[in-house]
């Protein structure tokens, strides 16, 4: 373990965020004003308060972890993806710099850039709504591990990726859907019977239940079943990004 | 003297059954530089890919400083530096960072002073800040170079690293490697400039077809293969060539003022002097006479073309 190469990679990925601060920042926390404009104040005043919780104040863990989801990944596909489009990947490939460093070099690098976004979309929500934080050390928690996931799935994304679209494919076909339907924006229990047992094969769910309960109390799944999720998620991911660097599938010939 | 690349009947195929490279041996001993030469194609980008890590052999071992580079991996990789073909650099990103991110790379600690010395000695230093899409062809490959000596390996390749590159680049870039041969630096390159090959190796070794046809320094290679040629001017031109002097391979030149000979340097009798005699006995008076070496590109044709006859 060489913990240089690890911070070299972290470093270089941080400096390519802090380059286009702006940019990065700007898009999502538009975004969010627009959730809480839409959501928030024009319809959440016609929607009923959830177990005590006003509607505008509740959406808030949800348009977090839709935030944190869609940046971990994105971010970890294209820092590792550019350089493979860009052909500098060989120096990570040839350097004595095993795929521990480079993981956690890119994917912390990632994690951390999706941490920030959604800290700054939680700021910007106090404009629009009181927010309370029941728990704010299993907040972050939450935030950060569920930011290592996504990037850790992002990562193998943007490994497994031949071109632009196949980047951007599984964001948009499979994340934003698990999302929307993992309760971002209502709880599993407003839901039918029956689609909230489906609802309960998201795995997604069970992150935001755990991500809200951090901030209300209350959870549609027990929270060790979400902190369960999120470790089984990083462990699979971890195993199956050891397998790609171990075998050089896609990366060496 | 133990090599410091020890490469031991090296085979890559790939799954759709064509052979990169095919049972190469070869060692390279500490601080020569070796060119390798070949047509598109041949194995040489394939083999200094295996080398560096960037393609798994299909058989046999490759050990840099006594380093298996797939058991002892990491040690093995701190030693070498790759200068690749094609120019890859993040085009956004300053020259310096790029540089101090590969150093980082390799597990070195931050050494400001090195890399001042290292950009300056490249003609760099000035260009520090600028982004590196802001850069010359040459100065991307000038940061390339950097980027592969940032962490002071022992061992250099250079793909082809004069492709597409200006004369005077190219002059400033070999002047780049004669340097670094001077610190001790090994240094394997691969180029179709032959003269330059001719100019700057030690040793040769000529791939084709995913075969090491040969090894040798440059010296022996020019002496073992090397055909001379032999001019010979005349004071008053000839119509025709004499019919005693027909069948011994002399061309008249078209002005009927030059004699030209080729003969090879390993034949015991080169047939000069007897020539000369007999130019002489004729009354064909010579003004002057020169002889020519065959170039090494001339040498290395006729090898590939050999082979694929």
């Amino acid at each position: 373990m060489n913990w240089r190469s690890a911070r070299a990679v972290f470093g270089h990925e941080m400096a390519r965020f802090f380059r286009t601060i702006w940019q990065s920042l700007a898009s999502p926390v538009l975004s969010t004003v627009l959730y809480f404009v839409v959501f928030g104040a024009a319809i959440g005043g016609r929607i009923q308060a959830v177990e005590g919780v006003p509607y505008g104040a509740f959406i808030v863990p949800g348009l977090m972890m839709l935030t944190v989801l869609q940046q971990s990944v994105a971010n970890a596909s294209f820092g590792i993806y550019f350089p493979k489009f860009a052909g500098t990947i060989y120096e990570i490939l040839v350097a004595p710099t095993g795929w521990i460093e480079v993981t956690l070099g890119f994917v912390g690098a990632a994690a951390a850039k999706a941490v920030m976004i959604a800290l700054v979309i939680l700021v910007t929500s106090f404009w629009f709504t009181g927010v309370h934080i029941a728990h704010p050390f299993w907040m972050l928690a939450f935030l950060f591990l569920t930011a290592i996931a996504f990037s850790l799935l992002g990562f193998i994304i943007g490994l497994w990726a031949k071109n632009f679209e196949q980047l951007q494919i599984v964001p948009m076909m499979v994340i934003t859907p698990l999302v929307f339907l993992g309760g971002a924006f209502y709880s599993a229990s407003m839901l039918p019977p029956f689609w909230e047992g489906v609802a309960k094969l998201n795995p997604v769910l069970y992150l935001i239940s755990g991500f809200r309960w951090s901030f209300f109390g209350f959870a549609d799944v027990p929270v060790g079943l979400s902190l369960a999720a999120v470790a089984l998620m990083i462990l699979v991911c971890m195993g199956a990004i050891r397998w790609i660097f171990l075998t050089g599938w896609r990366l060496r010939e | 003297m133990r090599p410091i690349i020890d490469i031991d009947h090296v085979s890559k195929r790939y799954d759709s059954g064509t052979v990169a490279l095919n049972d190469v041996s070869l060692q390279i001993d500490e601080g020569e530089i070796l060119a390798l030469l070949g047509p598109n194609g041949a194995g040489k980008t394939t083999l200094i890919s295996i080398i560096c890590g960037l393609v798994v052999p299909t058989g046999g071992t490759v050990r840099v400083g006594g380093h298996d580079i797939r058991k002892d991996w990491r040690a093995a990789r701190k030693l070498i530096g790759l200068v690749p073909q094609e120019i890859a650099l993040e085009p956004f990103e300053s020259v310096i960072d790029c540089v101090r991110f590969t150093r980082g790379l390799y597990g070195e600690p931050p050494d400001d002073a090195y890399i001042e010395r290292l950009l300056s000695s490249l003609a760099l230093w000035d260009k520090r800040e600028a982004k590196t899409r802001e850069l010359s062809g040459g100065m991307k490959r000038r940061v390339l170079i950097a980027k592969a000596l940032s962490h002071r390996p022992k061992v250099l390749f250079l793909d082809e690293p004069t492709a597409g590159v200006d004369v005077a680049l190219r002059r400033e870039m070999w002047q780049v490697v004669r340097e670094l041969r001077a610190e001790g630096v090994t240094i394997i390159l691969t180029t179709h400039y032959l003269e330059e090959a001719e100019d700057m190796a030690d040793r040769i070794g000529v791939i084709n077809r995913g075969e090491l046809l040969l090894v040798k320094s440059k010296d022996e290679l020019l002496g073992e293969f090397g055909k001379k040629h032999l001019t010979v001017s005349l004071y008053e031109p000839l119509r025709a060539l004499p019919a005693e002097l027909a069948g011994r391979g002399l061309v008249l030149s078209a002005d009927g003022r030059e004699l030209g000979y080729a003969y090879d340097t390993r034949a015991e009798r080169t047939g000069i002097a007897h020539l000369l005699a007999e130019l002489a006995e004729r009354g064909i008076a010579v003004r002057d006479v020169s002889t020519k070496q065959s170039s090494l590109e001339e040498i290395f044709m006729s090898l590939v073309e050999e082979e694929t006859a």
